[in-house]
């Protein structure tokens, strides 16, 4: 398990960025806490640095939106969902369960091509 | 409607293509484009892509689900000229594609040297430009970048990065002067001297050097500086010539309104080829951003197709990035040369700050970030309010 903080320690609509086998970013949105890999899979930017909005955020390079709760992209110009992990809170204190394997996984729809 | 045809085979054309779709068109589409390659991204060709950490499939645009758009595509040939009348466009093989509306996405190439060139001297649009260029970029080599320009900024970078010895021929007193002020300038200045980058301010480029391959750039100053390697990045050229005679009104590039609406009915332009009304600046705009290209194209297949699309007011700001030594300068809202700078976040001499630029009256109309992701995206998120209070 990660330890990410106090929940007190993320604001309602911030993130904070932990260090797992790669970046995750935890997500505080309307009472509830989300966890996700960090860096977009479009290219190289910072999740936590995006923009929430409902259960998703914004990338703040090129704007491609992943759900939190299930890492998919809502379209372009990302190909690829985000990797989600659980979040657990104990006596006040955030932590997060990284998912195992670093499986790839793809938009509903998308050709089994996309795994080559 | 049951026919559109879209000209140019790239990021805007790809999106309108896909927008069409999104939007419920459901009759034929032909996309015509003059690259042989399905569409790709062109912002890694001067960063990733040339540094050789990003490959072709890298690039590609496309994914598996747009077969699902049923796009008839053409690539490989160019449109020659618009009959405006008869909505049909017809190609460089003498095929006329008639339709019930024409979407113009030809965007805009590398304005070159006038004259013929030696071997070695390169510009930077297409991937066939940077697979060219890269093949020339030997650790070593000397390189000489002409026009300090966002490509020419880039391409200085991603060479010092590659090992190579870089000479930087701007005609202003500082980079980026036009795009982004003297300022910020400066400090981008700083970043190319910090990586050994030569600065050479104020002169412009009298000639090339070299018979059949490049050895040296002369400058308007009367210096030669020796190169192997000559990369010009002196502005890009709408595509609309083959417009010329249509009847569209073009003016630097095709003058359209703020959804991409041209002179001619059923007729859109969007992305590079578009000078366009801008709400936010209350003028027209050509713009040359990756981002404009992606969001113009949703609006102007609504005008098309008869539905109303209120973009959000953050849409609205011109918005554009850049990579530069490591650091990610983004930019938004629109600078004008009496426009103050103040820094609000950071420090420039820590390449980590939020700059605003101030209008006379003092409120903020553009914001500048280098490594600052998040307070940029919330101050151009407030740009964008402002402009939804102001109309
Ligand atoms: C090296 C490089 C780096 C960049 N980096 C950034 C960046 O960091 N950030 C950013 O915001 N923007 C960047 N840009 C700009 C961004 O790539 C453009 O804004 C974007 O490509 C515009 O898309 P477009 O589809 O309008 O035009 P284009 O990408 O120019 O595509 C137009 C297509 O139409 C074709 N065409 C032209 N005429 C005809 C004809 N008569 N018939 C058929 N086809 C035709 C062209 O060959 C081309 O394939 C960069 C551009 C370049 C070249
Ligand atoms: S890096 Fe996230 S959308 Fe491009």
């Amino acid at each position: 398990m990660i330890y990410v903080g106090a929940v007190s320690d993320i604001p309602d609509g911030e993130a904070v960025k932990v260090q797992g086998s790669v970046p995750i970013a935890v997500f505080h949105v309307e009472g509830r806490l989300y966890a996700i890999d960090d860096t977009c899979t479009h290219q190289d930017a910072s999740l936590a640095d995006g923009w929430v909005e409902g259960c998703a955020v914004e990338c703040p390079l090129h704007a491609a939106c992943f759900d939190l709760r299930t890492g998919l992209p809502s379209g372009p110009p990302a190909k690829k969902a985000v990797r989600t992990h659980a979040v657990v809170v104990s006596d006040g204190e955030i932590w997060v369960e990284e998912s195992v394997a670093v499986e790839p996984r793809f938009p509903v729809g998308a050709g089994a091509s996309e795994h080559a | 409607m049951r026919a559109v045809t879209v000209v140019g085979g790239s990021l805007a054309g790809l999106t309108a293509t896909r927008a069409l779709r999104d939007q419920g068109f459901d009759g034929r589409i032909v996309v015509v484009g003059d690259e042989l390659h399905t569409p790709y991204d062109r912002p890694p060709l001067s960063k990733e892509f040339l540094a050789g950490t990003q490959s072709v499939d890298d690039l590609a645009l496309t994914t598996p689900e747009d077969t699902e758009l049923a796009a008839e595509w053409r690539l490989g040939r160019r449109a020659t000229a618009l009959d405006a009348a008869e909505r049909t466009v017809v190609l460089d093989d003498g095929e006329r594609i008639v339709a019930d509306a024409v979407v113009l996405a030809t965007g805009a190439r590398a304005r070159p040297l006038p004259g013929p060139m030696p071997a070695g001297v390169h510009v930077l649009r297409t991937l066939d430009d940077a697979v060219a260029l890269r093949a020339d970029l030997v650790p070593g080599a000397r390189l000489v970048v002409v026009g300090a320009g966002f490509i020419g900024s880039e391409v200085a970078s991603t060479a010092a990065g590659l090992g190579l010895d870089v000479d930087f021929v701007a005609n202003g007193a500082v980079p980026l002067e036009r795009a982004l002020g003297a300022d910020v300038g400066r400090f981008c200045a700083g970043l190319h001297a910090a990586a050994g980058v030569r600065l050479h301010t104020g002169c412009g480029v009298a000639g090339v050097v070299g018979s059949d391959r490049v050895t040296a750039v002369r400058l308007t100053d009367g210096r030669e500086l020796p190169a192997d390697v000559v990369v010009v990045g002196i502005g890009a050229l709408p595509n609309v010539e083959w417009l010329a005679g249509s009847g569209l009104a073009l003016d630097d590039g095709v003058v359209t309104d703020s959804a991409g609406a041209t002179s001619l009915p059923s007729v859109v332009a969007v992305g590079d080829c578009a000078n366009s009304h801008r709400s936010y600046t209350g003028g027209m705009l050509r713009l040359e951003h990756w981002t404009n290209a992606v969001q113009q194209p949703v609006g102007a297949v609504a005008a098309l197709l008869g539905r109303v699309h209120t973009p959000a007011p953050h849409h609205e700001v011109p918005y554009f990035w850049s990579d530069q030594y490591g650091h990610r300068v983004q930019f938004a809202g629109h600078r004008t040369p009496d426009c103050q700078v103040e820094i609000v976040e950071g420090d420039p001499a820590a390449a980590d700050f939020l700059a605003l630029y101030l209008d006379p009256s003092g409120s903020p109309v553009a914001v500048l970030g280098v490594d600052r992701a998040r307070s940029f995206g919330r101050m151009r998120r407030r740009l964008g309010d402002r402009l939804t209070v102001a109309t």
